[in-house]
């Protein structure tokens, strides 16, 4: 889906009675959230690699591992504080963007959120403590302080994707003549369907920053520089990304299970049925228009297989759920779709790169296989986005399904969302280009041989002058 | 003590800590506005870096703790402040993004072309976002926001104890920065540049408290609850902060740095309490009670939970962050 697609299926989801202020919002959550998740992936994945990475070096004594855990440190820490403020955004947006709904469920899906700071805290101590740690601690001890990070990511994402998790299947409360009450906020936490979304999650984190990393060394051996600092630089995280390509088509499958029950006009967009039909087919691409289906490719049987585990079970229909409570059926499917086709992908690569090393080819030494895995981080991160739209999209017109509608949890300060939308994408457009440029002129003098990449605060000689010999070297 | 007034006061002190921690935070951008053209400025520059670099991203998590604390354990005063505040609110953020970017951005920058341009973003942003978020702040005590919320969104924080607010935020922070990067300089052997800031430190801090206690005569007028709060009630807390800030800046003249940190630390801290103080028992002053704005028991109680659990596990490993920032291993110059 190009971006001109999205907006026109977007503005179709937003329909002539909705507020004005609804669009801007919806935009506007999109943009920071699809923005700060690229980031949060780092937050949650990298940790691991680098402490891989770290250990490596030091219990091999190896130089070129020790180098590659500081450089990635280095990146970690510019990555990591536009993450953090990117997530800080978020905090205020939920009440920015959606006063109905935290005015409503604030005390219903807060618990999540309070423990989700805590983990973030302890992140951000030990990030702290990593980072200026180098050369200033016991070297095992300082080592050891990646450790918390790697554990709290996993606690924080669990947490988000709880709230997440209860938006997609509510537990926890009851509406009695339109108040809620009897919360259970332990039962929002501990949510039946959190634990199987966060799995996806979790694994996509690693797929994105896995491919990503190892793709930079790929880019590096095409042009020729093929030394062990970039072998090694590939392989550590491409055999992250190896494991989670692999788990991930499970961990999606099995999160799927029970969605004809869970929200059935989810999966009637997934899989564009527009009737009930057993058993029901995978359509591949494919327009829903005027409750036609036009211009797919129809796979009998498979798709009561896929999304029921059955050759025969019905996938129910969108004529069987009343029309204002479709989503935009196409960009749901699409997103659903390319998501599943990306990840399939990816893990036949990896598969086939780890088989043909089993039979002695070493496939780095071919260059479509690296170009290939140049673009596997981005095709990652498209998987990423794909889903959330997927998850996302394919819930409207429910912020909290089947109990407030989106409209209801909107604002209604409409113009001056329009303002903040452009602003910010202006401001995350400045951000993505001085996070670019700092990183690779990062990347540029490591490689003429630089390696502490002290800051330039001023001329050289003033910072002699004043004492401040340090900051020379 | 009921339970509603417990969470409120483990929402508060996350306030307080915040004024403090995200406070001196933010002040270090002050002196790096102020610290003069590139050649000049470079060893102050280079000073907060190295002082703030380790800590920010933990120093910012308060905030994240007070929003979060404040929708769940009461949501309807925080969609109605959100609706309503939702201008200066916007123009923190803005701050706090392009602040926390622009450091990140400055310390790897290649040229010094570059690194002013982050660092001038840096340094602005750290200005404006205190005084928007000070303005929330004066904006809430002043009881303008309404229950219900869709309050008026300029004439709510364009008042004059938003905005006497806002400028105090500003000078405490600045004054907070102003003696711990004092008290760093001294450590590491920067002697002419502790004296200068010594200097400006000094000017900051009695500006700042003047300020405080001129604003209290404005303030008893412009919102009559808070200010017989801040002087009946919180008295004894008003004087513990006029002594915390006299104490101080005698301090400083007498080159004490490593205590006047301690003596600035309780100035803020107890005018931020006395804030707090004087309002109870309001969350939205004239409009809703603590009481009133609670949510669901059953979620205070796990916020209580959450709150106890962060004591036990934050709470050591942020002391032993700020442990190592003060060692002697890490005061010196190695590389990072
Ligand atoms: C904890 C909550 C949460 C999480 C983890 C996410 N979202 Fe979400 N999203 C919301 C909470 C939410 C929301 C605030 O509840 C919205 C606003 C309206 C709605 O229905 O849900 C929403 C809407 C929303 C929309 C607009 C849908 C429409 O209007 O048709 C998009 C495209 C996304 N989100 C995309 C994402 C992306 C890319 C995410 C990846 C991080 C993401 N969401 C995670
Ligand atoms: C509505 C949704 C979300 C909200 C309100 C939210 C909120 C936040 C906040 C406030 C921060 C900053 C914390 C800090 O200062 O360290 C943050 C960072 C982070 N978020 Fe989110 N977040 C959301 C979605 C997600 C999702 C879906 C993930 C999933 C993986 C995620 C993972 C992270 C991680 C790992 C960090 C730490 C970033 C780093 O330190 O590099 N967030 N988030
Ligand atoms: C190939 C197999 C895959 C299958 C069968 C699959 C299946 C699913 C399903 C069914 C959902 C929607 C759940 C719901 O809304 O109830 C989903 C969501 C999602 N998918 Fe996938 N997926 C696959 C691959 C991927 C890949 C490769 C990525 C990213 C790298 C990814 C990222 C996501 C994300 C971020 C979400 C939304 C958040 C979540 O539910 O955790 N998926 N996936």
């Amino acid at each position: 889906m190009s971006p001109a697609d999205f907006v026109p299926h977007l503005s179709e989801a937003a329909s002539a009675a909705d507020p004005a202020g609804l669009l801007p919002a919806r935009q506007q959550m999109a943009l920071s959230l699809g923005w700060h998740i690229v980031l949060a992936c780092f937050g949650v994945a990298f940790p691991a690699m680098i402490f891989v990475m770290h250990l490596r070096g030091i219990r091999r004594r190896d130089p070129v591992a020790l180098e590659l855990a500081k450089r990635w440190a280095k990146v970690s820490a510019v990555l990591f504080a536009v993450g953090v403020v990117s997530g800080t955004v978020l905090s205020f947006e939920m009440g920015l963007l959606w006063p109905g709904l935290m005015g409503t469920f604030g005390d219903v899906l807060g618990l999540p959120f309070a423990f989700e700071g805590l983990a973030f805290f302890l992140e951000a101590i030990f990030l702290g403590i990593y980072l200026y740690g180098w050369g200033r601690m016991p070297q095992r001890l300082h080592l050891l302080m990646v450790l918390p990070m790697a554990v709290t990511g996993v606690i924080g994402t669990y947490c988000v994707i709880a709230v997440n998790a209860w938006m997609n299947a509510p537990t926890g409360f009851r509406i009695l003549d339109g108040e809620v009450v009897d919360v259970r906020p332990w039962s929002v936490l501990f949510n039946g369907h959190a634990a199987l979304q966060f799995a996806h999650m979790w694994v996509a984190a690693y797929m994105v920053v896995g491919f990503s990393i190892a793709g930079v060394y790929a880019v590096g051996m095409l042009r020729g520089r093929r030394d062990t600092h970039h072998r090694l630089g590939f392989t550590v995280p491409f055999v992250f990304a190896t494991v989670a390509a692999v788990a991930q088509p499970f961990a999606g499958h099995i999160l799927g299970a029970g969605l004809d029950e869970r929200q059935p006009a989810k999966l009637a967009a997934f899989e564009l049925a527009e009737t009930t039909e057993s058993p029901a087919p995978l359509r591949i691409g494919g327009v829903y228009t005027d409750g036609e289906v036009t211009g797919s490719l129809d796979i009998p049987y498979l798709g009561s297989l896929l999304a029921r585990n059955s050759p025969s079970a019905p996938v129910p229909g969108l004529d069987t759920i009343p029309a204002e409570d479709h989503p935009p059926v196409n960009l749901t499917h699409w997103a659903f779709q390319t998501m599943i086709g990306i990840g399939i992908l990816l893990m036949l690569a990896v598969l086939l790169y780890w088989f043909a090393r089993w039979r002695g080819r070493d496939l780095l030494e071919r260059r479509w296989f690296l170009r290939f895995a140049a673009i596997g981080g981005p095709l990652a991160v498209v998987a990423l986005e794909a889903g959330w739209i997927a998850t996302e999209v394919g819930r409207q017109p429910w912020v909290v399904h089947g109990v407030m509608r989106t409209v209801d949890a909107a604002g209604n300060h409409a113009a001056g969302l329009w303002w903040m939308l452009a602003a910010s994408t202006i401001g995350y457009g400045a951000m993505t280009v001085g996070a670019v440029v700092v990183l690779r002129s990062m990347a540029r003098r490591w490689r003429t041989g630089e390696s502490d990449l002290p800051s330039p605060y001023g001329p050289r000689s003033a910072l002699a002058a004043d004492g401040n010999g340090e900051a020379e070297r | 003590m009921s339970l509603e007034v417990v969470v409120a006061c483990a929402l508060f002190a996350g306030v307080v800590a915040y004024a403090v921690l995200g406070g001196a935070d933010f002040g270090s951008g002050f002196w790096d506005l102020t610290a003069g053209g590139s050649r000049r400025g470079a060893g102050m520059r280079t000073l907060i870096d190295r002082s703030i670099g380790p800590v920010w991203e933990a120093n910012h998590v308060w905030l994240i703790y007070v929003l979060v604390m404040w929708w769940t354990a009461f949501p309807e005063t925080f969609a109605a402040a959100m609706t309503t505040l939702y201008m200066p609110l916007v123009a923190a953020l803005t701050g706090i993004v392009l602040r926390g970017a622009g450091f990140a951005f400055r310390k790897y920058a290649e040229t010094l072309g570059q690194a002013r341009l982050f660092g001038a973003v840096f340094a602005a942003s750290s200005v404006v976002a205190p005084f928007f978020l000070g303005t929330v702040a004066g904006a809430l005590a002043s009881g303008r926001v309404p229950a219900d919320g869709h309050g008026d969104p300029w004439s709510s924080w364009l008042a004059p104890t938003p905005l006497l607010i806002g400028a105090v935020a500003v000078g405490t922070g600045a004054f907070l920065a102003g003696t711990f990067l004092n008290a760093e300089a001294a450590r590491s052997g920067s002697t002419a540049l502790a004296e200068r800031l010594r200097t400006r430190t000094l000017a900051v801090g009695a500006a700042t408290g003047a300020a405080v206690f001129a604003s209290l005569v404005p303030v008893a007028r412009d919102a009559p609850a808070l200010g017989a709060g801040l002087t009946v009630r919180a008295w004894p807390l008003m004087a513990a902060s006029a002594l915390g800030g006299v104490a101080t800046l005698a301090l400083l003249l007498r080159r004490r740095y490593g205590i006047a940190r301690f003596t600035a630390v309780v100035a803020v801290a107890a005018v931020v309490a006395g804030w707090g103080l004087g309002q109870y028992p309001w969350l939205l002053v004239g409009e809703t009670t603590i009481g009133e704005a609670a949510g669901a028991r059953t979620t205070l109680q796990g916020l209580l939970v959450a709150v106890g659990v962060a004591a036990v596990v934050v709470g050591p490993a942020l002391g032993y962050l700020f442990y190592l920032t003060q060692s002697s291993q890490w005061a010196g110059d190695h590389e990072h």
